[in-house]
C-alpha cells in the first residue's frame, strides 16, 4: 500500500465505485436471468424481485432439453460456426494477400469496392439474397446459411494489415529460390500471420454463432436452427414459462461467454488493428 | 517496394493476373451477396415483383406508397431519432476507455465486463432486456427504491417511451465495442507527451482536451461515422424487443423494410424502404469523407 499515497486514495475509491457501477449495469441482466433460471421459487415479476437464487434446481434446464431439440441446436451452431470460420479465413486471406503485396491493374478499384460494402446497408441484403438462394437451390441448406457471410470487408482489412507486416525480404528470397506464388503464400506467409488468423477467426466465430435472422430465413425446419434462432423459437412456442426461457437463454450464452473469457486478448488485438 | 529494381516490376506485371486469381473467390461472393442485392434490390423497388407473377415496372409507385404510409414515416422519424445515441455512445465509450486505461489492480476484469454485452447475440439481449423492462421487473424495482421514479414505468408498453428503451439497449450493446477502439487509440499515445505536459503544469482537464482529444481525433471520426451508420440501420433490437409495437411506435425504417419484405411478403415495398435508407447512408458517408479528409492529413 505504500505506493498509494493517502492524498490519492479518495480518487482511487471514486474510480473503483464508478467502474463497479458501470460493470453492474453491463452484467446485471445476465445475473438476473441466471437467478430466474436456477431458482424454482421466488418472485420474478413481483415486487420485490428475487436477486439471489432460491431453492436452486436444474429442473428448468431439464425442461429446456425436453421442449426444444437444444442438442441439435448446439450441433447446428457448431457446424455453421466451424465452417464459416474455416472458409472465411481461407477466402479472405487469399483476397487480402495480393491487396497487401502487389499493385496490379485495378487494385485501387477493387479495394475501394470492398470498402464500399461497409457503407451500404448490408443488413437487409437478405431480402434479395433469399431470392438468389431460391434460384440456386440452397434454401434449407447450411451452405446457404454460411455463403453470404464468408467474405467481409473487416476481415479482409485486418488480414491485409497482417500481411503488410510480413518482411518483403522473406518473399523475395523465396522468389529467387524459384518458389511459386501459391507455395510462398501457403508455406511462408500464411504461417507468419497465425496470430492474426486466430484473431479474425475468433471475431468471426462470435459473429457466426450469434447470427439469428438470416439462418431463420434460410432454414425452415426449427430442428435445423442454430442456437440463437432456436432460443427465440423457445420464447415463441413456450412463452408462458419465464423460468424455462431464462434457462434456455443461459444455455445459449454460456458457451460464447466462456469462449470470450478464455480468448479475451484476441478481441482487444482485433480492435487494435482496426484503429490503425 | 519503390526501391526494388525492375526485375520485380516485371514480376508484378506477371502477377496482375495472379492477383485476380487469388481474389476471385472473394470477389465472386461479394458480387453475388453484397453488390447484387443492392443493384437488383434497387431495380425491384421500382417494380411489382412477387415470386409468382411476371415483373412489371411501376415507376415510383412503391415510393409514393411508403411515403404516404404512417408506419414507414414513423420508422423514418425513429431512425433519425436513433441518431441521438451517437453522442452518448461516443462520449460514454471515451469515458470508459479513459477509465479502464488506468493500471489499477483488477482492471482486466472491468474491461471484460464492459465487453460482455458485445459478444452476446441480439436474440439473448432481447430476451434478457424483455425481463428487465417488465412493468414488475427488476429495473422498475431498483428505480423505485432509488426514488428515481414514483410509479412503475411501462418501458416497452408505453408508446412514448418504448423507442427510448430500445435505444438504451442499443447503447448498452455498443458501448464496449467502441470502448475497445478508443482504448487501442489511447494506448498508442506516447506516455512522454503526458509526462511532458505534467512537468509543464497542465492539469488533468487540460491534458484531456489538449493531448488526449487531438490524438484521438481520427478514431473519434471513424467511430462516429460507424455509429451514425449503425444508428440509421438499427432494426434487430426492435425485432427482438417490441416487433414494432406498441401501436407501431417503435418501427424504424429498416424494421419496416424487414417487416414488409419478409413478414408481409411485400418485397418491393420493403426494398423501396431499404433504398431510402441506403440513400441516407451513402449521403452521410460521402459528406463525412469529404469533410474529414483535409483535417486528417
Amino acid at each position: 500500500m505504500n505506493t498509494i499515497s493517502w492524498r490519492r486514495l479518495p480518487r482511487i475509491l471514486l474510480q473503483y465505485s464508478v467502474l463497479l457501477a458501470l460493470a453492474l449495469v453491463c452484467v446485471f441482466p445476465f445475473w438476473w436471468t441466471l437467478v430466474v433460471a436456477i431458482s424454482s421459487e421466488g418472485n420474478i415479476f413481483e415486487f420485490p424481485p428475487t436477486f439471489w437464487p432460491q431453492a436452486v434446481s436444474l429442473d428448468n434446464f431439464i425442461e429446456v432439453f425436453r421442449v426444444i431439440p437444444i442438442l441439435a441446436f448446439y450441433k447446428n451452431s457448431l457446424w455453421i460456426t466451424f465452417s464459416t470460420v474455416l472458409w472465411k479465413l481461407l477466402l479472405c486471406s487469399l483476397a487480402a494477400y495480393p491487396l497487401s503485396r502487389t499493385r496490379f491493374t485495378g487494385s485501387k478499384l477493387v479495394f475501394g469496392l470492398i470498402l464500399a460494402t461497409m457503407i451500404l446497408p448490408s443488413e437487409v441484403n437478405f431480402l434479395v439474397n433469399f431470392i438468389t438462394m431460391t434460384k440456386i437451390g440452397l434454401v434449407n441448406t447450411y451452405t446457404g446459411v454460411i455463403l453470404p457471410n464468408l467474405v467481409t470487408a473487416v476481415s479482409i482489412l485486418l488480414l491485409k494489415q497482417a500481411f503488410d507486416e510480413v518482411p518483403q525480404d522473406l518473399i523475395d528470397a523465396a522468389r529467387v529460390d524459384g518458389a511459386a506464388e501459391w507455395i510462398i503464400f501457403w508455406k511462408i506467409v500464411l504461417p507468419l500471420i497465425t496470430p492474426w488468423l486466430a484473431t479474425v477467426g475468433i471475431l468471426s466465430a462470435v459473429e457466426a454463432w450469434n447470427e439469428y435472422i438470416w439462418p431463420s430465413i434460410v432454414i425452415s425446419k426449427p430442428e435445423d436452427f442454430p442456437l440463437s434462432a432456436g432460443v427465440l423459437y423457445l420464447r415463441g412456442t413456450y412463452g408462458s414459462s419465464t423460468r424455462v426461457i431464462a434457462a434456455g437463454t443461459i444455455l445459449t450464452v454460456a458457451p460464447i461467454l466462456a469462449a470470450f473469457l478464455f480468448t479475451q486478448r484476441f478481441f482487444m488485438r482485433g480492435m487494435d488493428g482496426a484503429v490503425k | 517496394m519503390s526501391a526494388v529494381p525492375d526485375m520485380l516490376t516485371s514480376m508484378v506485371r506477371k502477377h496482375g493476373l495472379l492477383a485476380y486469381l487469388f481474389l476471385a473467390p472473394a470477389l465472386v461472393l461479394l458480387a453475388t451477396f453484397s453488390f447484387w442485392p443492392v443493384v437488383f434490390g434497387s431495380y425491384l423497388s421500382f417494380t411489382d415483383f412477387s415470386l409468382v407473377r411476371p415483373v412489371h415496372w411501376v415507376g415510383l409507385d412503391n415510393f409514393r406508397y411508403i411515403f404516404g404510409n404512417d408506419m414507414f414515416m414513423t420508422g423514418l422519424k425513429n431512425s433519425l431519432l436513433f441518431l441521438l445515441i451517437v453522442p452518448f455512445i461516443q462520449l460514454g465509450a471515451i469515458t470508459l476507455a479513459v477509465l479502464v486505461n488506468n493500471q489499477l489492480p483488477g482492471i482486466r476484469f472491468f474491461r471484460a465486463a464492459y465487453y460482455v454485452p458485445v459478444v452476446t447475440t441480439v436474440a439473448v439481449v432481447g430476451i434478457m432486456w424483455g425481463f428487465m423492462f417488465h412493468e414488475q421487473g427488476s429495473l422498475n424495482y431498483v428505480l423505485l427504491k432509488l426514488h428515481a421514479i414514483s410509479d412503475p414505468v411501462g418501458w416497452l408498453s408505453d408508446d412514448a417511451i418504448a423507442l427510448f428503451a430500445i435505444m438504451f439497449v442499443s447503447l448498452w450493446r455498443g458501448l464496449g465495442w467502441y470502448m475497445v477502439m478508443y482504448l487501442a487509440a489511447l494506448q498508442s499515445i506516447p506516455a512522454e507527451m503526458q509526462e511532458a505536459a505534467i512537468l509543464d503544469g497542465a492539469n488533468l482537464w487540460q491534458r484531456f482536451w489538449k493531448i488526449t482529444v487531438p490524438m484521438l481525433y481520427p478514431t473519434i471520426m471513424v467511430c462516429t461515422i460507424m455509429s451514425v451508420l449503425a444508428a440509421l440501420k438499427a432494426y434487430q433490437e426492435v425485432d427482438v424487443l417490441t416487433q414494432g409495437g406498441p401501436m407501431n411506435s417503435t418501427f424504424t425504417a429498416l424494421y419496416y423494410a424487414y417487416d414488409q419484405g419478409l413478414k408481409h411478403l411485400k418485397l418491393p415495398r420493403g426494398l423501396a424502404a431499404s433504398f431510402v435508407v441506403s440513400v441516407f447512408c451513402i449521403g452521410i458517408a460521402v459528406l463525412c469523407l469529404r469533410y474529414i479528409k483535409p483535417k486528417h492529413r
